[in-house]
């Protein structure tokens, strides 16, 4: 079983152990032919897994060891990028990347969550969950940008604001609110991605935007699906079916006018093709900034208060 | 039957039947035996070991407002299922279950009234309806106290008793943060005073949106109050969690409340700050 494919995956992972064989076979000429075909089965096999993922495993995907994290897009999708540090009262929190960036030639405030991928990197990075210095740099950084008139730009990918005795003790849960609190009137355009895993108020707490887009097998919950198994279901491993009653794929999220914008992942997911997603995601905030730079902050502000308003469903 | 009421039927279960049911309540912390007359008159704080009790929704606001002229906001919002969750059983029935239990619609009641004369507009939370849990309809019904108090320029309270957002409504429920921090920051734009009352317990996205966005924090002594739940919290660090970690006492000690207020105190207290902070109007 090779480990950087999911349990769903293994059949495209044996087809592309096969096309890796052939092509370290020296004399290619007789096996052009061969190797053509294994690879349109690949695509084939891989396009009919793709059309008809479960949300349990578009989940998988959302976490998926290979997903592209913050770092491995800032230096790809901006122009430049100088790293801003600490939340100028208690620390500087690695799950939180930000710094000022420039997209296609313009200023923006870049924020993002960071995973890691080496243990070293995880541990360094809290598995992309942040501690409350962590929402209050973004903050900090949040309300340079508004100071400066540049716009802001926000990845998400947590698993969740860290759950530790220190997070608890310094008001994970005020930080978080204030976010909240003040990105809702924040006199700038905020463009936000989920570009892995949306968790909870962890996430919203840099999440509360103008634009809010989603790469397509990126998920966005109110709370994980083994979370929400062990709690209603009494049974961590049903998370399969809690993934499918919470409805928190991008295609259900923008049928329910929950997000704005899906964007298209490559054939297979982000990981079986970086560069590809890279462009997508560039061309997608490229589009959202420019839409949203075409009308003015008090417009932006009356549509974002109009929009914060509306979400929710009940009858009377 | 035990073997007493066998033999002298008429006698043990004459002697039940004169006793009234409820006469008689046990502090859940001191399991003190108290007269449920003397604990009603108490606002359900045990006169033995000073615990506050849990209420009821309705009993907060009767016990906050002036008797009269109090009127109800938005009474009758009902969810509506957008996801037609199940796990167990069905969010519907799970639903209808708590409204029958709870005699309630959903988990937050508002009303519009005054304290001592002062117009004021207060919301708390039915612990009761699926754990106070905030969904659709206690989002937009905080809103619509918040907007209540920007028509009326009346101070807002809100009491919180809530285990946080409701899963069964997904991503709607995680919405009601920004929604409900929203609105308390329009608020706060036209000068109005909200006031935060955290009660037992006060946890999750409740918490971590409007509950901590008060001018003034107050809780209740030795109430429950954090982010995540004291039990997640030690399954991450695998250690024991300090003395009194996410009470009342160990939040005024770390700074996240302004202070910790006995329940029989609460309404004297509350119109004191209010008629500082709104001197001007």
């Amino acid at each position: 079983m090779n480990l950087d494919y999911l349990d769903f995956e293994q059949p495209i992972a044996d087809l592309e152990s096969k096309i890796e064989a052939l092509c370290n076979i020296k004399d290619k000429v007789d096996i052009v032919e061969e190797m053509n075909a294994l690879k349109d089965k690949s695509n084939t096999l891989t396009k009919k897994i793709f059309s008809s993922l479960s949300d349990w495993q578009i989940s998988q995907l959302a976490r998926h060891p290979k997903r592209l994290y913050t770092l491995d897009y800032i230096n790809d999708v901006f122009d430049e990028f100088t790293e801003l540090h600490g939340d100028r009262a208690y620390g500087d929190d690695h799950a939180i990347i930000g710094g000022i960036a420039k997209l296609d030639g313009n200023p923006v405030m870049f924020i993002g969550q960071q995973k890691g991928r080496t243990t070293q990197e995880k541990l360094k990075h809290n598995f992309g969950m942040p501690r409350p210095e962590g929402y209050r740099k973004a903050l900090r950084l949040m309300k340079m940008a508004e100071k400066f008139s540049m716009p802001i730009i926000t990845f998400i990918d947590t698993p969740g604001a860290y759950p530790g005795i220190g997070a608890e003790e310094r008001g994970q849960s005020e930080a978080i609110a204030r976010n909240l609190f003040e990105m809702s009137t924040l006199k700038t355009p905020i463009i936000s991605v989920v570009i892995g895993e949306g968790g909870s108020g962890g996430a919203l707490a840099i999440g509360v935007a103008d634009k809010v887009m989603m790469f397509e097998y990126s998920i966005y919950s109110v709370i994980s699906p083994e979370g929400c198994a062990s709690i209603l279901y009494k049974d961590a491993a049903k998370a399969d079916i809690a993934a499918e009653s919470l409805k928190l794929t991008s295609k259900h999220l923008k049928k329910e006018g929950l997000i704005d914008e899906i964007i298209s992942e490559p054939l297979g997911g982000i990981h079986r093709d970086p560069e590809k997603a890279r462009t997508l995601l560039k061309a997608a905030l490229g589009k959202q900034l420019a839409d949203i730079n075409s009308i003015s902050i008090a417009e932006l502000l009356q549509e974002r208060q109009e929009k914060l308003l509306s979400f929710g469903r009940f009858k009377n | 039957m035990s073997w007493l009421e066998k033999i002298l039927p008429s006698i043990t279960s004459g002697s039940k039947k004169n006793i009234p049911e409820g006469l008689w309540s046990k502090c859940p912390e001191c399991e003190a035996t108290l007269y449920y007359e003397e604990l009603k008159d108490l606002n359900y704080v045990c006169p033995k070991c000073d615990y506050h009790m849990r209420i009821s929704a309705r009993l907060r606001i009767e016990s906050l407002l002036d008797e009269d002229a109090q009127e109800e906001i938005a009474p009758n919002l009902v969810a509506v299922d957008p996801l037609k969750f199940k796990d167990q059983k069905k969010y519907k029935d799970r639903y209808a279950i708590a409204q029958k239990d709870t005699n309630e619609k959903d988990a937050l009641v508002v009303k519009k009234g005054t304290i001592n004369g002062m117009s004021v507009v207060v919301a708390a939370f039915e612990f009761k309806f699926m754990g106070g849990s905030m969904g659709s309809v206690v989002g937009e019904k905080f809103v619509r106290a918040a907007q209540m108090s920007i028509e009326t320029n009346s101070p807002l309270i809100c009491f919180s008793a809530s285990g946080g957002a409701r899963m069964q409504e997904g991503l709607f429920s995680l919405m009601q943060m920004s929604k409900t921090s929203l609105i308390l920051k329009l608020l706060a734009d036209k000068k109005i005073p909200f006031i935060s009352i955290l009660t037992d317990p006060t946890m999750g996205g409740v918490s971590a949106s409007f509950a901590m966005l008060g001018d003034i924090h107050i809780a209740e002594p030795n109430a429950l109050i954090g982010f995540a739940g004291p039990r997640v919290v030690e399954q991450t660090v695998r250690e024991e969690l300090p003395e009194g970690f996410q009470r009342s006492e160990f939040l005024l000690e770390k700074g996240a409340i302004d202070m910790i207020v006995h329940r029989s105190e609460l309404r004297d207290k509350i119109h004191r700050v209010l008629s500082a902070l709104m001197h001007k109007s």
